[in-house]
């Protein structure tokens, strides 16, 4: 008890200077949080459009990007055949812009894709997709931002597109997206006679590993992978994933230094308290833990404030319209452990010079220092 | 010279010094010359002389606060050297009380005299129980629940103290125990100090320059220039 409040007794005194760092920790767990949810929002939502229906990702080997995978035709019709194989739906993603937005994903799709089969349609008919090379069904978002209506003529890069579809989904990427049919996108995107992937279907799960084999031997420039292996090891996913970890772990390094700041402060400011527990039979080590003791507990509650602070912002973010659909803000709870632990390790690690200096304080000269 | 009291001579010698030098600068301030003397258990001695001649670096010597340059110094026969003998003898043999209380201004008088208690992993119960009848002993068991801040001079050097022998050490160490107090306060201090280590069985060592206070131990020990001179009296 009394070494709690031996503990506490120093941030009490310097009410401000704790809460500042308690704030430091708070705002980089907060940004930590943010950034990572919403990095691993962006990557679940980029692997639910591959996973729609589906249970293996066919792709080119060794590409770097989706973007750049080209599956030949020739190898959807015979994957398709197999009689391991439920269905083979071939997707052709595309980026292109339109009038205000740089940015649009496209999908080149055939009309037995799950996307357009399963999606709550909002406006048009189902049936009449892909009966014209023309003819576009706009995700909602995507229809909201190019003001566009069933019926409209929307221009995509630099072709004018007929809208015979407004479809609803819960994936950011497909609602703010456009899907073509597969025949017109590979023409938009000069890609005649290929796709980026093919999403596969098996009759029976437990066939994954032979379908696999079974791409390997037949088509040895191709690969295929589980949705699990795939977000696994998909480079871009990776890099994103790291990406996010590293913004945030400068964050935490940023507040782990408010920490070291604040602990050199602390221990600077009670030196001749110090030499006083020392005298009274105080250990190097019952210093350190007092020290150690003193930056967990900013630790901690900077790691709880952030962790609202995040989810509070991340909330907001949703409410905001043109994020809607791209802001995942189910936190992982494995991603809220990591940012705890990384915040108490920054805090440990802040305190480690503090708590050495206070170690080599030697009594003698401290009880002379005023 | 080895200047050892003569009250009883059959009695252990429980501080011990011999030929110690000790110097700071590098060398340039020379401190103790060469101090050779024994303390016997339960013996109240006064270190007396002017500022800076010596005595408090000889109590810190013996508190293992600091080790000298030359020379050996030991406590109930141990040499005192390395941290681990540091800390057996500030939580089990020796208590130490400074002119300035030194107490932490946050923490109530209970939680002060504690401090040792919690260093040297005492149960929570027995701490109490010993703090219990050490207040009782000092008059402080009526402020026990009292800050610092709130407490007379007075007072807080006797919680100072308090805590020098909450864990029952044998030697307490004072380095001019009174020295900032009034006359008065002063008196009534030294007094509880003195009845209080004759009623443990401590021995006392004390750094002082009030030879009126000085005059009620065993024995007083002059110090000059880092150096001991011969016993004044022996009480």
């Amino acid at each position: 008890m009394i070494f709690l409040k031996l503990i506490l007794t120093n941030l009490r005194r310097h009410r401000i200077r704790t809460f500042i760092s308690i704030a430091g920790i708070a705002f980089s767990v907060a940004a930590m949080l943010t950034v990572v949810t919403i990095l691993q929002g962006a990557i679940g939502m980029f692997s639910g459009i591959l996973s729609s229906d589906s249970e293996i990702i066919v792709f080119e080997r060794n590409v770097s990007d989706l973007f750049f995978s080209n599956v030949p035709a020739v190898a959807v019709a015979e994957i398709g055949s197999w009689p391991i194989v439920a269905h083979a739906d071939p997707v052709l993603f595309g980026i292109v812009s339109s009038a205000d937005h740089p940015i649009i994903t496209c999908f080149g799709v055939t009309a037995a894709d799950a996307r357009i089969r399963k999606a709550t349609w909002v406006a048009g008919d189902r049936a009449k997709f892909a009966q014209h090379a023309d003819d576009v069904v706009l995700g909602e978002r995507a229809a909201e931002f190019m003001s566009a209506t069933l019926g409209s003529q929307v221009q995509i890069g630099h072709a004018v597109f007929h809208v015979i579809g407004i479809l609803k989904t819960a994936n950011g990427f497909e609602d703010g997206g456009v899907f073509m049919p597969l025949s017109s996108a590979q023409s938009f995107f000069h890609k005649e006679g290929s796709s980026s992937v093919i999403t596969i279907k098996l009759r029976n799960k437990d066939d994954a590993a032979t379908f696999k084999s079974m791409i390997k031997a037949k088509y040895p420039n191709l690969i295929g992978l589980e949705d699990a292996e795939f977000n696994r090891s998909y480079s871009q996913f990776r890099i994103l994933k790291a990406t996010a970890w590293a913004v945030g772990g400068c964050g935490l390094l940023l507040g782990g230094l408010g920490v070291a700041n604040t602990m050199i402060m602390s221990v600077f400011t009670r030196i001749r308290e110090i030499a006083i527990l020392r005298v009274n039979g105080f250990s190097n080590t019952q210093i350190a833990a007092m020290i150690f003791g003193e930056s967990a507990v900013v630790s901690v509650l900077g790691a709880f404030a952030g962790l609202l602070i995040g989810t509070c912002f991340l909330f907001l973010l949703k409410l905001v319209p043109a994020l809607h659909g791209y802001i995942d803000v189910a936190i992982q709870p494995v991603v809220l452990l990591i940012v705890v632990v990384l915040a108490l390790l920054t805090g440990i690690a802040g305190a480690l010079y503090p708590a050495v200096y206070a170690m080599r304080i030697r009594a003698v000269e401290a009880l002379r220092f005023e | 010279m080895m200047i050892t009291a003569q009250v009883s001579s059959k009695k252990r010698i429980v501080l011990r010094a011999e030929n110690v030098w000790k110097s700071y600068d590098d060398g340039a301030i020379a401190v103790l010359k060469g101090v050779t003397f024994e303390v016997a258990e339960g013996q109240t001695i006064a270190l007396c002389g002017p500022s800076g001649c010596g005595k408090s670096t000889l109590l810190h010597l013996f508190g293992g606060l600091d080790s000298p340059d030359r020379g050996r110094v030991s406590v109930n026969s141990v040499e005192i050297n390395g941290q681990r003998n540091m800390l057996r003898l500030l939580r089990h043999e020796i208590g130490f009380v400074f002119q300035l209380h030194n107490l932490i201004p946050d923490l109530t008088l209970q939680e002060n005299c504690l401090i040792p208690a919690v260093a040297a992993g005492t149960d929570r119960r027995t701490a109490l129980m010993r703090l219990e009848q050490l207040a009782e002993r000092t008059g402080l068991s009526h402020r026990l629940g009292q800050r610092i801040q709130k407490l007379s001079g007075g007072e807080r050097q006797r919680t100072a103290l308090c805590r020098a022998l909450m864990n029952k050490p044998k030697i307490l160490l004072a380095d001019e125990p009174t020295g900032s107090l009034d006359e008065r306060s002063s008196g009534a201090v030294f007094d509880l100090l003195l009845e209080t280590v004759a009623t443990e069985g401590v021995t006392l060592v004390m750094a002082t320059h009030d030879r009126g206070l000085a005059a009620r131990c065993d024995q007083v020990l002059e110090m000059h220039d880092g150096r001991i001179r011969e016993p004044e009296f022996i009480g």
